[in-house]
């Protein structure tokens, strides 16, 4: 069951990168983002459904609308039965890609976003929790 | 294909629409290069003003666009980056180095023709 504020979007072909774009601008239209910060997330979500279409193949994207005492905001969860990432570490260093990546798309998303967690296992999968919060 | 050319005198002007999939993309790339070869343009404009986004993957396409441009004998210019995007990118550590961007397209017209000017003004 989806709660309210709740969207999951399955990821399996580059469109879907815009789909779950769209999804979560709408989500978060009734939050005090600005277009600023709008654009920041909706890139943030952008480099972690390309990991997935291009590492995994296929994978869901979770939309979900959180809050934390008075502040509202947006978490990300993207996850993914693919290969993992066998050195996180290194997938969190700016320039490191073992793809035709330009290597920014982990660490250059946790700088667009306020919270970021990445959880991966050879052979099991990856999932990357991220949240941006209202100011 | 969300995207679209335009021939004017000896540019090519491409217009990117609101979201491009990657394979939109990676057929504007194509469809420039045959377009700069079929036509003999000197200089390709892209326009972004409606791009909303600008993740890393678009990032290498425009520069892989504005080289292959380049070593095709012709000028490539990048037109309208939304300050909202242009922030987006500087966050993520994104540059454009080596492609020249203009604010707006009548500001890229600008340049290219003075570069045309230029070269031409040399052969005289």
């Amino acid at each position: 069951m989806t709660e309210p504020g709740e969207l999951v979007v399955p990821i399996k072909a580059d469109v879907d990168v815009l789909t779950v774009r769209q999804h979560a601008r709408s989500l978060v239209s009734g939050l005090r983002f600005s277009s600023s910060e709008l654009t920041l997330i909706a890139t943030a979500i952008s480099e972690v459904a390309r990991n997935i279409v291009i590492y995994a193949g296929r994978g869901e994207i979770v939309l979900r609308l959180v809050q934390q005492g008075k502040r509202r905001g947006l978490a990300v969860i993207a996850r993914d039965q693919g290969p993992g990432i066998a050195d996180i570490e290194r997938a969190m260093q700016d320039g490191y890609s073992t793809s035709r990546g330009l290597g920014l798309g982990l660490p250059g998303s946790k700088r667009l976003m306020d919270e970021f967690e990445v959880v991966s296992e050879v052979g099991k999968g990856t999932q990357v929790t991220m949240t941006k919060w209202e100011r | 294909m969300r995207a679209s050319i335009l021939k004017q005198s000896k540019f090519l002007i491409a217009s990117v629409q609101g979201s491009m999939t990657d394979a939109d993309l990676v057929q504007l790339r194509e469809e420039l290069s045959a377009g700069v070869r079929r036509y003999r343009s000197i200089g390709v404009i892209v326009d972004v003003t409606m791009l909303d986004v600008m993740d890393s993957f678009a990032v290498r396409t425009l520069r892989g666009i504005a080289q292959m441009v380049k070593l095709l004998g012709a000028e490539c210019i990048v037109v309208g980056i939304q300050p909202d995007v242009a922030f987006s990118m500087v966050q993520l550590g994104l540059t454009l180095e080596g492609t020249m961007t203009a604010l707006d397209l009548e500001d890229g017209l600008d340049l290219l023709k003075a570069r045309d000017g230029g070269e031409a003004a040399r052969h005289d």
